[in-house]
């Protein structure tokens, strides 16, 4: 297992640096510039700005700087576009936010539609199951980009209850709503995916059987039946978790949290190269790594795997 | 290269050095002063910077116009007034000598003395500092700002001189009348070498940043909001009643105004598209549009990349004529803003809006005139012309080019609508590559040749290539006018007569403002506005 983990991280190491040469390469490739304006800016100026940035040097000098001063200071570099901030503050200060909500809508996700799911696969067919699939069905049908002013509206304009948006180092009342948009959507999928694969865990053979021996009901699904009905959840919960912690656009800029979702869309609209690559960098080390705990907790739980 | 004359402001500025008393916050008859005295707002997006020198764009220049003060300041209406000078004096316009106030002090209890300003204006134009608004120090025509610029001489060659602690001596390059209007804007404010230095890039940082004006910074939180209190060093921070100003940075304009109505700022702008008629009905006395010195117009194309037939007078004549401007602004924008059948604004200080003659045409005068010439050029629905309009994503953008294109339609003109991101499209602008492309020009300063100097052969900003060799000399020859309206005028006739651009409307500001706040300087074009000018009154 130790050595799966650690050949896992190496293999990791030429899959960022990838990851880099390719965002690099595409970035070069999209026409437009940081310092481009409608008044168009004078070349002594612009040539100014690129000494200032380092973008009059060679390709490669450019990236092999770049890789380098990351592996030697783990320095992002400047933000081209925010003048008073480099890559390194910019992520300090929005990821903690990111991380904030993502999390409890992780937590939300998991718990609510987990339980509805499983309750929903239990009880087939009876008005519970109805219920917990109309509710998760009417969530995944309700896009943040909706769900996000309908709760501002109820709960900022009509009932007075809430802020409309800002973060305000994290008080209760900024992170509910943010939580409640992001997570929703992800609790439908969950809920959906532990119903479909509880039912069908419950109808093999070995349930049949431990049913056949005379065990109690609740004790055949909580000791046999949960942990392989889990597997498919776990593997969407991987990915899920990394997309929901990374934030989303929609929710950074509907509710003005401050996190960095938004740079994904903001730092390529702008051609902001240090804020881009420093967010794919992010994003991609992030996914690397939830996915090995996924590999992780799938051979804890399915004995069938061995690494 | 671009200049300012504003010579309605000149006899201002030559007495207002002798009222000192500056400008701050007048209580009006029967008002109360809330107890309140907070101000807060909503921007569009987080802005790149505070540092003044480094500032390029609006929402940052309204943030540092708070917390910092050059030598002059605009009041209400926009005119020039004194601020860190209290008066100031030139020698043909070349020379300008400004006395600084004695009394002025940076936030940390330091005198704010010449040699502030000397720094800044060096630190602006110097190479090192790659500053993306150095152009403006050149175009200001400071001795020596192109060669410093350039990196061609050392910043301390800039014409700007500290003769005394408070006496500033700047040297032109030509006569600027106007000049004292060009400083009020946040490159020339001056700023604190020694925490610069100290800081580095970090000094606009709350905490580190020392300022000189009415306000200091006390928060920042990137794509959130930033929070600025009263500075109590300040030398007329008696007279600064709002005591806190909070900016909330809400990228989404509709979630904006629900925010604005659960009453959590008290002003916003950039009203989405469309809305300002709603807003109007429900809040009328808290909703306002007033004029903005922005034109909007669609380039032509004139040089070789452009569709052959847009050098022929009489189709770009037809598209003008045939585009129905009150039907964009009253079905379209719905913001109160005005048709456009010439090029600078109509609320451009001293400007004679020059009489058009087919703005006095109905549109079915029009539309028949357009036909008439599209058949003279040789097309026509049997005959199809196709064109190319180039747009930057946004939902108004859009709505215009596709209204203009049903427009066109019955001339027998196919328009192929190209949408493109912003950087890309400015590149794509640049490079002319397109037929016909959605322009928008905001002016610089309050004065025509803003504008109009856009469409002379060298100007940068010039994408549709137009060149008039008579428009160039009239441009050249208003610098030195009396009075350049006359040449403003004939240029106007000329653009019309050649349909040298296609203007389409002028801008209108259109925000919401609670109201208890007083005194905003609702006829001020540029949309300046210095926050310790205004005060909350007790709600009645």
């Amino acid at each position: 297992m130790l050595a799966f983990i650690l050949r896992r991280l190496l293999v990791a190491i030429p899959v960022l640096i990838l990851l880099v040469v390719v965002t690099f390469v595409l970035m070069y490739a999209a026409p437009g510039s940081p310092f481009a304006t409608e008044r168009g800016v004078p070349p002594q100026v612009l040539a100014n700005l690129e000494r200032e940035y380092g973008l009059d040097r060679p390709f490669l000098a450019q990236i092999g700087t770049y890789i380098w001063n990351i592996v030697s200071d783990f320095d992002f570099g400047p933000s081209f576009v925010y003048r008073d901030q480099d890559v390194n503050d910019l992520i300090a200060q929005g990821f903690p936010v990111t991380l904030t909500y993502g999390f409890w809508a992780f937590v939300l996700a998991v718990l609510v539609g987990g339980t509805l799911g499983i309750v929903a696969a239990v009880r087939q067919n009876s008005w519970l199951d109805y219920l917990a699939v109309g509710i998760s069905i009417g969530a995944q049908v309700l896009p943040n980009f909706v769900l996000a002013p309908i709760l501002v509206l109820i709960f900022t304009l009509w009932l007075g209850w809430l802020p409309g948006g800002g973060w305000q180092g994290g008080q209760w009342e900024f992170v509910i709503m943010p939580v409640v948009a992001l997570g929703t959507s992800f609790m439908a999928s969950i809920a959906r995916i532990a119903r479909a694969s509880m039912l069908e865990v419950l109808s093999s053979n070995f349930i049949r059987t431990a049913r056949a021996k005379g065990l109690p009901g609740r004790r055949i699904i909580l000791r046999h039946a949960l942990k392989p009905a889990l597997l498919p959840v776990i593997s969407y919960l991987g990915p899920a978790f990394v997309g929901m912690i990374t934030g989303s656009v929609v929710i950074d800029i509907y509710f003005s949290t401050g996190g960095i979702g938004q740079f994904f869309v903001a730092s390529a609209l702008n051609r902001d190269y240090g804020v881009m690559m420093g967010i794919t960098v992010l994003l991609g080390a992030l996914t690397i790594l939830f996915n090995l705990l996924v590999d992780i907790a799938y051979a804890w739980i399915d004995p069938k795997i061995r690494y | 290269m671009q200049r300012f004359t504003l010579l309605a402001s000149t006899a201002f500025l030559l007495t207002a050095p002798l009222a000192p008393t500056a400008f701050a916050a007048q209580i009006a008859e029967g008002d109360t002063l809330a107890e309140d005295q907070t101000f807060s707002y909503s921007l569009l997006d987080q802005f790149p910077t505070l540092d003044p020198q480094l500032n390029e764009e609006v929402q940052g220049s309204h943030i540092i116009a708070q917390l910092f003060e050059g030598l002059t300041r605009q009041d209400a209406d926009g005119n020039v007034i004194p601020a860190g000078a209290t008066e100031w004096t030139n020698e043909n316009n070349t020379v300008w000598t400004f006395k600084l106030r004695e009394d002025a002090r940076w936030s940390n209890g330091e005198p704010v003395t010449a040699s502030d300003y000397v720094y800044a204006w060096r630190r602006a134009a110097d190479p090192e500092t790659a500053s993306p608004y150095a152009w403006y120090v050149e175009l200001s025509s400071i001795e020596g700002a192109a060669e410093v610029v350039a990196g061609e001489a050392e910043p301390e060659t800039l014409g700007v001189e500290a003769v005394d602690d408070h006496t500033l001596k700047v040297t032109l390059t030509q006569p600027l009348p106007f000049f004292p209007a060009v400083v009020t804007y946040a490159t020339f404010m001056p700023t604190p070498q020694t925490t610069i230095e100290q800081h580095g890039s970090d000094w606009t940082s709350p905490g580190n940043m020392v300022s000189n004006g009415a306000y200091t910074l006390a928060e920042l939180a990137v794509n959130e909001y930033f929070r600025l209190e009263k500075n109590p060093e300040y030398w007329n921070a008696d007279e600064v009643i709002i005591t806190e100003v909070t900016g909330y940075i809400i990228n989404d304009r509709n979630q904006s105004v629900t925010r604005w109505e659960a009453g959590e700022f008290d002003m916003m702008d950039d009203l989405p598209a469309g809305t300002y008629p709603d807003l109007l009905e429900q809040y009328p006395d808290e909703t306002f549009s007033t004029p903005r010195l922005c034109s909007y117009y669609y380039a032509i194309n004139f040089s070789e990349s452009g569709n052959p037939a847009l050098q022929d007078v009489n189709v770009r004549k037809a598209l003008s004529y045939a585009l129905n401007r009150e039907v964009i602004v009253d079905q379209v924008l719905k913001g109160g803003q005005s048709p456009a059948y010439n090029f600078a604004h109509e609320a451009t200080a001293g400007f004679e809006m020059p009489e058009i003659d087919y703005a006095a045409w109905s549109q079915s005068e029009r539309m028949e005139r357009a036909r008439e010439l599209m058949a003279e050029a040789g097309y026509g629905p049997d005959n199809p012309l196709d064109l190319d309009l180039i747009y930057n994503t946004s939902d108004s953008h859009k709505a215009i080019a596709t209204v203009a294109a049903q427009m066109w339609k019955p001339l027998g003109v196919n328009i192929t609508l190209s949408n493109y991101e912003w950087q890309s499209y400015i590149d794509i602008r640049g490079e002319q590559n397109f037929d016909l492309a959605r322009s928008g020009w905001c002016g610089d300063y309050n004065e025509a040749s803003t504008f109009l100097d856009l469409v002379t052969t060298t100007h940068g900003s010039n994408d549709g290539k137009y060149s008039n060799a008579e428009v160039d000399r009239l441009m050249t020859e208003s610098r030195t006018m009396d009075d350049p309206n006359e040449a403003y005028t004939q240029v106007e006739q000329i653009l019309a007569d050649e349909m040298a651009i296609i203007p389409i409307y002028h801008y209108t500001q259109n925000f919401l403002l609670d109201a208890d706040i007083r005194n905003w300087p609702m006829n001020n074009v540029e949309n300046n506005w210095y926050i310790q000018d205004i005060y909350r009154a007790a709600s009645e």
